[in-house]
C-alpha cells in the first residue's frame, strides 16, 4: 500500500473507536455511522475496515461478540473495551493537540517567520 | 491486563483456525449481503449490485489475508511448515539424516554423560541429603599434612563455630553381622547423634538418634540400619522397630530404617547401618576415643550458614583449632583444622575421581568440537546439492532471512533428535563409570543422575550444536545470486573454491582434535603399563591379604596375642602354604602407616628444632619372606621379639642413606615414640602409598612390641582363592566360632585399586580418542569422495590424456593426506603445549614423549589412508567417455 495509508489508517482506528463508544456495532453499521456523521465526508474504505477492526480486536481496544443484526442476519458486533476506552482518550487528546497544531502552521502569516534580510 | 483479550484470541487463532476463517467468511458476507441489500434500494438490479458491492470491498481473498496478518500467527505458522518441511528433506535422504543423528547423538550423549557424572559425584554426591551446596568437610592437620581429629576437639568446634549451622560426624567403618548361620562383614557409619536431622533424611520406620545417644562410652547400643539391609536381610520385616541385633560383638536395638536410596555420606562406598558415636570404643576396641582428645579418629561434616565461603569458616575453624592447641600443648600442638570443599573431600573418593573429570570434561568436549564438524561438513555437502533448490526459492523471491529460517530449522531438528539420543545414552550411560572402575577392582556407587541441570545443559548444547552447524549451509546462501540460476554445477568452479576452502579447515580442525585425543590417550595407556608393570617391591600376586573381626569380637590384648599365635601355626599348615605374616597396615591399599617423631644417633636435627616424622608398620616374624621384600643386611623379626626384648627396628635403604649418610646402622639406635630401639636389619625400598611416589624413608618394628588387635593377615601360598580362603575360615571357626573373616583379596587387587583412576581415564580417553578418530575419518572420507564427484570431468580429462589409474589414485591420495599433514602438523604444537596438563596421572612419562607422538601420528595417518582409499579407488574406475560426454 501507499505511504498515506499510514495516516489514514491511525484516524481509522480512531474514528472507529469513538463510533463504537456510542454502542456495539457490526462493521456495516460502523461505515455507515461514520459516513452519516461525518456528513458523507468521510467514506470509509471498506477494504480498510475490516484489518483495521480485526487489528484493534487483536490488540485487545475491542472485543467481538456475534449477535442478530436489525435485518435478523448473523453479524459480528464490536464493543470497547475498557482499555480500548482509555487508548481512545488519549489518542483524542493527542489528535486535538495535533490539529490545533497543524491550524496553527497553515494560519501563520509568512512574514512572521522569514525576516526581510535572510530572503534574497 | 490487554492480555486478557489478546491471549485466547491468539491462542484461537493457533488452535481453532478453521473457526476463526469460517467466521472471517461470515463476517465479511454479512457486509456484502447488507451492501447488495443497499445497492438493490438504490435500484440496481440484483445482479449489478451484487457485482458492485464486491467491488467497493476489494478482492475478498486480500482482505481476508490481511485480516489474517493481523492476526500475528504468520511466525508459528511459518514455523510449522519449516518443521513440515525440513522433515521431508530429512526423511528423502535416511542415510544422511542418520549419519548426521548418529554423530550428534554421541556428542550429545558423550556431553550429557560425563555432565550428569560430574554433577552427581562433585557437586551433589549423596543422595537425599539436603543443602549439599553448603556442605564441606573436616580434617585435622599435623604439620600441614592431612591427619583425622579427635571428638574432644570436634565438639569444641562445634561449640565455638558460629559461622557453621551444624557439625556432624560420619565415620565409615565395618562390623560382622552374623543372622543365623550366615556371617558376613558389611559397611556402616559412626555418626554423632545429630546425623540425621543434619543431613536432613528421616528414617521411614522408628526414629533417628536423639540428643545425648552419642554420649557415654558405649553407652547407647541402638542401630539405624539401611533401607538395603532391611529388605535383604530383615526381609522388609515391618516390625522390626525394638528387635536386637549382633553388630560385631555387642547386641544393638534397631531403632530405625533409612529412606530407600539413602546410603550414608561417602563417596564410592554405601553404609548399610549407623551407629552413634558413643559406640566407637566398642567398635574399634580399647581405648576411650569420646574423652581423649589424642585419639584421632574423627572425620566431620559442616553444613555453613547461608551466605558463609568457605574461607570465612575456614579462618574461623583455623583460629578455634589454634586456641585448642595453645590450650591443650600436650595432644594438639602443631595441629590444626581444615575445611574441604565436598568434592576435595580427602576421606573419600571423590577428591580421587577429580583429576579423572577434568580429563573427562575435556575430552567430552573435544568430542563434541569434532563432531560439530563433521555434522557441518556433511551439512555443507548437502547443501551444495540443495544449491539449485535454494537459488530457485530466492528466484521464486524467498527472502534471505526465510532461507535462513528454513535452514535454522532443519538444523535445529537434526541437533533436537540428537540430543534426544543424546539423552537416550546418558541414560543407559548412567552406570557406566560404576561399571569401568569395578573392572578396575573398585567397588564404586557413583551413578549418574538425568535430573533438570543434565537436561538444561544439554538442551543448551542442542541449541549451540544447531547454531554451529544449521547455519554453516545458511552462510552459503550469502553466494547464491539469481545469476547462478539454473547454471550446472560445473561452471562454478572457481566460486567453489572459497566453500572448498572452509570444508578442508573442518576437515583439518577434526584432525587435529582427534590427533590430540589419540596422542593423551597413548601417553595415558603408556603411563598405566609403567604403573602397572612397576614393581611395587614386593610380591603382590601371590600373596593373600584378609583379616579377622578380633577387636569387636571383645578380644583384649592378651586373647588377641594368643589367638594370633594359634592362628598364623595353623595358617602355616595349611598345604600350599608358604609362608604367613600379620601387619598393622597393607601398602597401597586405603589404610593407613603409622606415623612417629625419630631421632638417630649423631644425625643433627634440621633448623626448625623440630624432629621429623616418618612412616612405620608393625609386622609380625616372617613378614619380609612372606612379602618378598628383599633384606639387604641383618636379621629379620623373630618370636623373641616380643614385649620382654629390647626393642628393635628394621630399616630400609632409604632411611639408612637418609639419616646414617649410608654408614652400616645395624646396632645403631633409632628412637620412636620416645623409646630407644636397636636397628637389626636393612631391607630394600619397596612402595608404600603408590606407585607413583617418590622413595621414602620408612621403617619395621616388631608387632609384638608395638601391639595391634587387629593386623592384617598376609599369606604367601600357590592355591587359588577359594581354597586358601575356606581354610583360613575353617582355622579361624576353629579356635573361634564367633569370628568373621574380612574379604581376601591379593595384594595385586588391592593395589590395582589405588590405580583405577588411571585406568578409568585410559578406558575413557582412548574410546572417546577412537570416537574422534572414526568421526574424523568420515569427515575426510566425506570431502574426498566430494571432491572426486565433482571433478569427475577433470579426472575423465586426465585419463583421456594417458594418466594412468595409479596416477589418480596418487593424486586422489595425496589431497587427503595434504589435509591430513596439515592437521597433524597443527595438532602436534598444541599437543606439545596441551599434553602436560595431564600431569598427575602421567607416571614416569614425559607429557611430549615422542614414541606416543609417532603411535598417533601413524594411526591417523593410516585412518586417512583408509578414508580416502574408497574415494580415489573410485576416481580410478571413472569411465572418461561417460564423464566427458555428461557434461
Amino acid at each position: 500500500m501507499s505511504k498515506p495509508t499510514d495516516l489514514v489508517q491511525g484516524t481509522l482506528d480512531l474514528l472507529i473507536l469513538r463510533t463504537l463508544t456510542l454502542q456495539p456495532m457490526h462493521g456495516w453499521g460502523i461505515a455507515q455511522r461514520i459516513r452519516q456523521v461525518s456528513k458523507e465526508v468521510l467514506q470509509v474504505n471498506q477494504g480498510a475496515l475490516y484489518p483495521a477492526l480485526h487489528r484493534l480486536e487483536q490488540q485487545g481496544w475491542i472485543e467481538a461478540k456475534w449477535g442478530e443484526s436489525e435485518n435478523n442476519r448473523r453479524a459480528k458486533f464490536y464493543s470497547l473495551t475498557p482499555d480500548g476506552a482509555k487508548y481512545l482518550r488519549q489518542e483524542q487528546a493527542h489528535w486535538k493537540r495535533l490539529s490545533s497544531a497543524i491550524g496553527l502552521v497553515l494560519d501563520m502569516s509568512w512574514k512572521g517567520i522569514c525576516p526581510r534580510g535572510n530572503v534574497s | 491486563m490487554r492480555w486478557r483479550y489478546k491471549l485466547p484470541l491468539r491462542l484461537r487463532s493457533l488452535f481453532h483456525r478453521g473457526k476463526a476463517e469460517v467466521e472471517l467468511s461470515e463476517e465479511l458476507q454479512f457486509h456484502l449481503q447488507n451492501q447488495i441489500d443497499e445497492y438493490v434500494e438504490q435500484g440496481m438490479n440484483p445482479k449489478d449490485a451484487r457485482h458492485a458491492a464486491f467491488q467497493s470491498l476489494g478482492g475478498v481473498e486480500q482482505l481476508k489475508e490481511e485480516c489474517r496478518d493481523t492476526r500475528r500467527v504468520n511466525f508459528i505458522d511459518n514455523l510449522l511448515q519449516d518443521v513440515r518441511f525440513g522433515l521431508r528433506m530429512l526423511r528423502r535422504n535416511p542415510g544422511f539424516t542418520l549419519l548426521v543423528i548418529l554423530c550428534l547423538t554421541l556428542g550429545i550423549g558423550a556431553n550429557a554423560a560425563v555432565f550428569s557424572w560430574v554433577e552427581g559425584i562433585l557437586i551433589r554426591p549423596y543422595p537425599l541429603v539436603s543443602h549439599q551446596e553448603r556442605l564441606v568437610t573436616l580434617t585435622g592437620t599435623v604439620r600441614d599434612q592431612r591427619d583425622q581429629t579427635s571428638w574432644p576437639d570436634l565438639l569444641d568446634v562445634q561449640r565455638s563455630c558460629t559461622l557453621c549451622e551444624t557439625l556432624f560426624l560420619s565415620n565409615i567403618t565395618g562390623a560382622t553381622l552374623s543372622i543365623g548361620e550366615r556371617a558376613q562383614v558389611i559397611r556402616g557409619g559412626i555418626v554423632s547423634a545429630n546425623y540425621f536431622d543434619a543431613v536432613g533424611v528421616h528414617p521411614i520406620l522408628g526414629r533417628g538418634f536423639e540428643a545425648g545417644e552419642d554420649t557415654g562410652r558405649n553407652a547407647h547400643p541402638v542401630v539405624v540400619i539401611s533401607y538395603h539391609l532391611w529388605q535383604t536381610q530383615f526381609e522388609g520385616d515391618p516390625k522390626i522397630i525394638g528387635k536386637t541385633q549382633r553388630f560385631d560383638n555387642v547386641v544393638h536395638t534397631i531403632i530405625g530404617v533409612a529412606p530407600e536410596g539413602f546410603d550414608g555420606t561417602f563417596v564410592g562406598r554405601d553404609m548399610e547401618y549407623w551407629v552413634p558415636a558413643s559406640m566407637v570404643d566398642a567398635f574399634y576396641g580399647g581405648g576411650n576415643r569420646l574423652e581423649d582428645r589424642g585419639a584421632r579418629w574423627c572425620e566431620a561434616y559442616v553444613r555453613l550458614k547461608p551466605g558463609v565461603t568457605r574461607d570465612q569458616a575456614q579462618q574461623e575453624i583455623f583460629a578455634i583449632a589454634a586456641r585448642l592447641a595453645a590450650e591443650y600443648p600436650a595432644t594438639n600442638r602443631g595441629r590444626g583444622i581444615k575445611v574441604w570443599p565436598l568434592w576435595e573431600t580427602p576421606f573419600n573418593h571423590a577428591g580421587h575421581v577429580l583429576p579423572v573429570f577434568e580429563i573427562m570434561v575435556a575430552v567430552v568436549m573435544f568430542v563434541l568440537v569434532i563432531v560439530c564438524a563433521n555434522v557441518g561438513n556433511l551439512l555443507l555437502v548437502r547443501s551444495f546439492a540443495r544449491r539449485r533448490e535454494m537459488t530457485v526459492r530466492v528466484a521464486m523471491g524467498a527472502g534471505r532471512g526465510r532461507l535462513l529460517r528454513q535452514l535454522a530449522t532443519e538444523g535445529l531438528l537434526l541437533s533436537a533428535c540428537g540430543a534426544a539420543g543424546g539423552m537416550l545414552v546418558a541414560y543407559w550411560c548412567r552406570h557406566a563409570l560404576v561399571l569401568l572402575y569395578s573392572l578396575s577392582g573398585e567397588n564404586m556407587y557413583m551413578p549418574g543422575q538425568i535430573d533438570g541441570p543434565v537436561l538444561g545443559m544439554s538442551a543448551a548444547i542442542c541449541l549451540v550444536v544447531m547454531l554451529a552447524v544449521g547455519l554453516v549451509p545458511a552462510f552459503q546462501t550469502r553466494h547464491l545470486t539469481l545469476a547462478d540460476t539454473l547454471k550446472t554445477e560445473a561452471s562454478s568452479v572457481m566460486g567453489a573454491r572459497g566453500r572448498a576452502w572452509f570444508r578442508s579447515s573442518l576437515v583439518v580442525l577434526q584432525v587435529t582434535l582427534s590427533f590430540l585425543l589419540l596422542v593423551g590417550a597413548t601417553l595415558l595407556m603408556q603411563s598405566l603399563s609403567k604403573i602397572r608393570t612397576t614393581s611395587p617391591g614386593f610380591s603382590s600376586t601371590r600373596v593373600y591379604d584378609t583379616s579377622v573381626t578380633l577387636s569387636t569380637a571383645g578380644y583384649d590384648a592378651a586373647r588377641a596375642k594368643t589367638f594370633q599365635d594359634e592362628l598364623i601355626e595353623r595358617i602355616r599348615a595349611l598345604p600350599g602354604v608358604e609362608a604367613a605374616a600379620y601387619a598393622r597396615a597393607v601398602p597401597l591399599s586405603y589404610g593407613g602407616f603409622s606415623s612417629s617423631p625419630i631421632a638417630v644417633d649423631g644425625y643433627e636435627l634440621p633448623r626448625n628444632g623440630q624432629s621429623p616424622d616418618e612412616l612405620y608398620n608393625e609386622v609380625s616374624p616372617d613378614y619380609f619372606a612372606t612379602m618378598g621384600i628383599p633384606l639387604v643386611a641383618g636379621r629379620e623379626f623373630t618370636r623373641a621379639d616380643d614385649e620382654n626384648a629390647p626393642r628393635v627396628a628394621i630399616v630400609n635403604q632409604t632411611m639408612v642413606a637418609r639419616y646414617w649418610r649410608g654408614q652400616n646402622p645395624i646396632g645403631q639406635r633409632l628412637q620412636v615414640k620416645g623409646d630407644w630401639t636397636r636397628v637389626v636389619g636393612i631391607v630394600k625400598d619397596s612402595k608404600y602409598y603408590s606407585i607413583e611416589e617418590t622413595p621414602r624413608a620408612f621403617f619395621y618394628v616388631p608387632l609384638r612390641q608395638y601391639f595391634d588387635i587387629e593386623p592384617d593377615i598376609h599369606i604367601r601360598t600357590t592355591q587359588p582363592l577359594q581354597t586358601i580362603q575356606a581354610g583360613v575360615i575353617r582355622e579361624v571357626r576353629a579356635i573361634d566360632p564367633n569370628l568373621a573373616l574380612y574379604e581376601m583379596i591379593t595384594l595385586q587387587e588391592l593395589a590395582n585399586r589405588t590405580t583405577s583412576e588411571q585406568l578409568v581415564a585410559v578406558a575413557l580417553v582412548a574410546l572417546f580418542g577412537g570416537l574422534a578418530l572414526l568421526l574424523a575419518s568420515i569427515g575426510l572420507y566425506g570431502v574426498m569422495s566430494y571432491t572426486v564427484s565433482q571433478s569427475t570431468r577433470e579426472l575423465g580429462l586426465r585419463m583421456a590424456l594417458g594418466a594412468s589409474s595409479s596416477n589418480v589414485l596418487r593424486l586422489v591420495l595425496s589431497r587427503g593426506l595434504l589435509l591430513t599433514t596439515t592437521g597433524l602438523m597443527i595438532g602436534i604444537a598444541l599437543a606439545l603445549l596441551l599434553t602436560r596438563l595431564l600431569g598427575k596421572l602421567l607416571y614416569q612419562v614425559s607429557p611430549r614423549d615422542p614414541l606416543a607422538f609417532a603411535a598417533a601420528f601413524a594411526v591417523m595417518i593410516l585412518a586417512s589412508i583408509a578414508a580416502c582409499f574408497l574415494p580415489a579407488w573410485r576416481a580410478t574406475r571413472t569411465d572418461p567417455m561417460r564423464a566427458l560426454r555428461a557434461e
